[in-house]
């Protein structure tokens, strides 16, 4: 009796080893953030967005402790590759979140097709990464370059009734794609692109490029990422131009993260987004509230961005049980993910692992003495795609400086 | 013709603070023979130390004073404390450790610069009584840019005297033209190193004060200055003051004009004229020494 007794606790611990100890050993997750150049505001608030998450679920997910290890890839793409390399081998990281940028992210995308280590993007909004060049390992929980503004382009044409509009935008490929998405819905419904300025990223001064624009045209859009936005609008009211020609821009034009370093001049201006902080949903309203606790600040493009990702990796655990081990099950988890509601609104990702989610037209106010992006229109359950066929949309180019052509300009 | 006077306007503007920021730099590449690499750090050193200032109250003339003190007293240190030891070093290997130091320090910079006050771009206001703008002409002008020129101007002026109507002057033009001769003369040539490299840090701290309204203050203000004051200096002449300014507006109107009716070579046409300058007259407009 003693003996068969003994013989099976001998047994069950045989069994129960693995199993306890698998439940022991916690998820590692690699953050590629920035904390080191031009870019460390964004990577900052990335990580704000993350440990607000992290705090939330008090560091657990299904049951399984989260041990987070960032990695700052400065914002250089060779220092990126690096950084995921020794994510990967080293710190044998079971999912990695980020990087900040899109050319980070293509800079990556091969060795992790190699590696086979899924990756939630928290920001790259590349339009090719899930469009052109495909990676099973990699989905987005934010939206795409042109997701965000192909809906502004038929809100400036059908709610605005533009006609004739110009663009100004960075010279580099967020820019280009922003741009070419806005002016493809534009002109398909009715509107004329008919002047284009593309100002370096690293410009000086915008004052000559002001200068050039048509003041005849109805509105102005406006494509500015970092902290272009914030020069650009203020300099657009010095020259006189403000309330003169309307603006309507991209998320990061006047994202939460520079908004709050703005003036009057930002005052009324337009833009899409996936998200806003003046979204007013309850999990949005929890979620401001504890970002502004924690960091007095408003979460914006990033913030939201890394505390997606985590509701993508939590709801993708609880599929698989916690075993994010099982790299195929996790992966499939990972790219069936439904998110009824969170900061962004409710979520799913599309064939190819990018999300459909709302898209808000937003609008400069000043709301208790801060600029807010107030909500004033949106576009529910909005694809990379807008609503065209993703296989014709496909077999055309990626959105460039010049594709679509511009046939309108003057 | 609205076109023109407006363009010609941000040709000038642009002209002015290119020379508030190259005109330190050309004085310490004149004599110290390197590229000082730090120069476009210290003009954001000098917007973030004038951003702190306007925030602790004080009024914009004592921010633009403090960022030039502030960025002075921390490149004479620079100077006193680690480039001076690399001096003794054989020519050849002294220009290199001097552009890597120089370099070296610019990284250190930016990231104290992220870490003290953060990563977020910041506006700085523009003064109410400069702010506004001229209308005229059928054009509008942000005034403020008008000042910039102005200041700009001023700046030459003083500078001007300065070299050519002191001693101290006197010393440090001795010094650009043949250091070792000066040495040689009995001047105090160690004084005269930590006296330019402090002058040349605070034309550029007070450059980066001036120049936040327009530009702003953001991590990576260093990285967009530094090659405009590369630009400028080797087209007007390494150490020439008169090269300084005439570079400055020079690259101010064609780079204003030349991205406006030339947009896709917006790149290039910054430094056309400075390729052009090295192939056909490597010293310089006015300089007399080849970069």
């Amino acid at each position: 009796m003693t003996r068969r007794f003994f013989v099976l606790v001998l047994l069950s611990m045989l069994v129960a080893a693995p199993a306890l100890a698998l439940a022991q050993e916690p998820i590692r997750v690699g953050f590629l953030t920035v904390r080191s150049g031009p870019l460390a505001a964004g990577g900052r608030q990335l990580e704000e967005g993350f440990q607000i998450f992290i705090k939330e679920r008090n560091g657990t997910l299904s049951g399984r402790k989260l041990e987070v290890i960032y990695a700052d890839t400065a914002g250089q793409p060779a220092l990126t590759k690096t950084k995921t390399q020794e994510l990967v081998e080293r710190n044998r990281v079971h999912v990695i979140i980020g990087p900040l940028a899109a050319f980070e992210a293509l800079a990556i995308n091969d060795y992790i097709k190699q590696v086979e280590v899924p990756i939630v993007s928290s920001s790259a909004a590349a339009e090719d990464l899930t469009q052109r060049k495909l990676n099973p390992w990699f989905i987005r929980a934010v939206g795409t370059s042109a997701q965000v503004t192909q809906p502004i382009g038929e809100y400036a044409a059908k709610v605005l009734r533009y006609k004739r509009m110009a663009t100004i935008a960075d010279d580099f490929a967020y820019g280009h794609e922003g741009t070419s998405g806005f002016q493809r819905v534009f002109e398909d419904n009715g509107g004329k692109v008919v002047q284009k300025l593309w100002p370096p990223l690293n410009v000086a001064d915008y004052g000559s490029y002001i200068a050039q624009i048509k003041p005849n045209v109805d509105a102005l859009y406006t494509g500015f990422a970092g902290a272009n936005g914030l020069r650009f609008l203020k300099q657009y009211a010095e020259y006189g131009l403000k309330g003169k020609i309307p603006v309507l821009g991209n998320m990061t034009n006047t994202d939460e993260g520079i908004l709050k370093s703005m003036g009057d001049e930002a005052l009324g201006a337009l833009s899409a987004g996936w998200y806003s902080a003046a979204n007013d949903t309850p999990a949005n309203r929890t979620f401001v509230a504890a970002v502004r606790a924690e960091f007095k600040a408003d979460p914006g493009y990033y913030t939201a961005g890394a505390y997606t990702a985590g509701l993508f990796l939590e709801a993708a655990l609880k599929v698989v049980n916690g075993k994010i081990e099982d790299k195929p099950a996790f992966m499939k988890a990972l790219r069936s993910v439904r998110l009824t509601e969170g900061p962004i609104g409710p979520m799913r990702l599309d064939e190819y692992g990018n999300p459909i989610m709302n898209m808000y037209i937003r609008k400069v106010e000043r709301k208790d003495g801060r600029l807010v992006n107030s909500v004033i229109h949106t576009y529910p359950e909005t694809s990379q795609f807008w609503t065209y066929d993703p296989k014709a949309f496909l077999a055309n180019p990626v959105y460039s400086r010049d594709f679509p052509p511009a046939k309108n300009i003057e | 013709m609205a076109f023109w006077v407006i363009q010609s306007l941000n040709g000038l503007a642009l002209g002015g603070l290119l020379f508030l920021l190259s005109s330190g730099f050309s004085l310490i590449f004149g004599l110290m023979r390197v590229a000082n690499l730090t120069h476009g750090a210290y003009f954001m050193l000098g917007a973030y130390v004038g951003l702190s200032a306007l925030g602790a109250g004080l009024d914009f003339a004592t921010a633009v004073l403090a960022g030039g003190l502030a960025v002075a007293l921390f490149g004479g240190l620079v100077e006193r404390l680690i480039l001076r030891r690399l001096a003794a070093r054989p020519p050849a290997q002294r220009a290199l450790a001097q552009v890597l130091v120089t370099l070296g320090l610019a990284f250190i910079i930016a990231d104290g610069c992220i870490w003290i006050w953060g990563g977020d771009p910041m506006p700085l206001p523009v003064p109410a009584a400069l702010g506004g703008a001229v209308r005229a002409f059928g054009v509008v002008f942000p005034f403020y840019r008008l000042v910039v020129v102005a200041i700009a101007l001023l700046v030459a002026l003083a500078l001007w005297l300065g070299l050519e109507r002191t001693r101290v002057g006197a010393m440090i033009r001795a010094g650009v033209d043949d250091m070792e001769m000066a040495a040689g003369m009995g001047l105090p040539v160690s004084r005269l190193f930590t006296t330019v490299f402090c002058l040349g840090a605070a034309l550029a701290g007070m450059g980066g004060v001036l120049g936040g309204p327009i530009l702003s203050v953001y991590p990576g203000l260093d990285t967009d200055m530094l090659p405009l004051a590369l630009v400028v200096v080797i087209l007007g002449g390494i150490g020439s003051l008169l090269g300084a300014f005439a570079g400055s507006f020079i690259i101010g109107f064609v780079y204003t004009f030349g991205q406006t009716l030339l947009p896709d070579l917006a790149y290039v046409i910054l430094f056309l004229p400075m390729v052009l300058v090295l192939v056909l007259r490597p010293r310089g407009l006015f300089g007399t020494r080849a970069a």
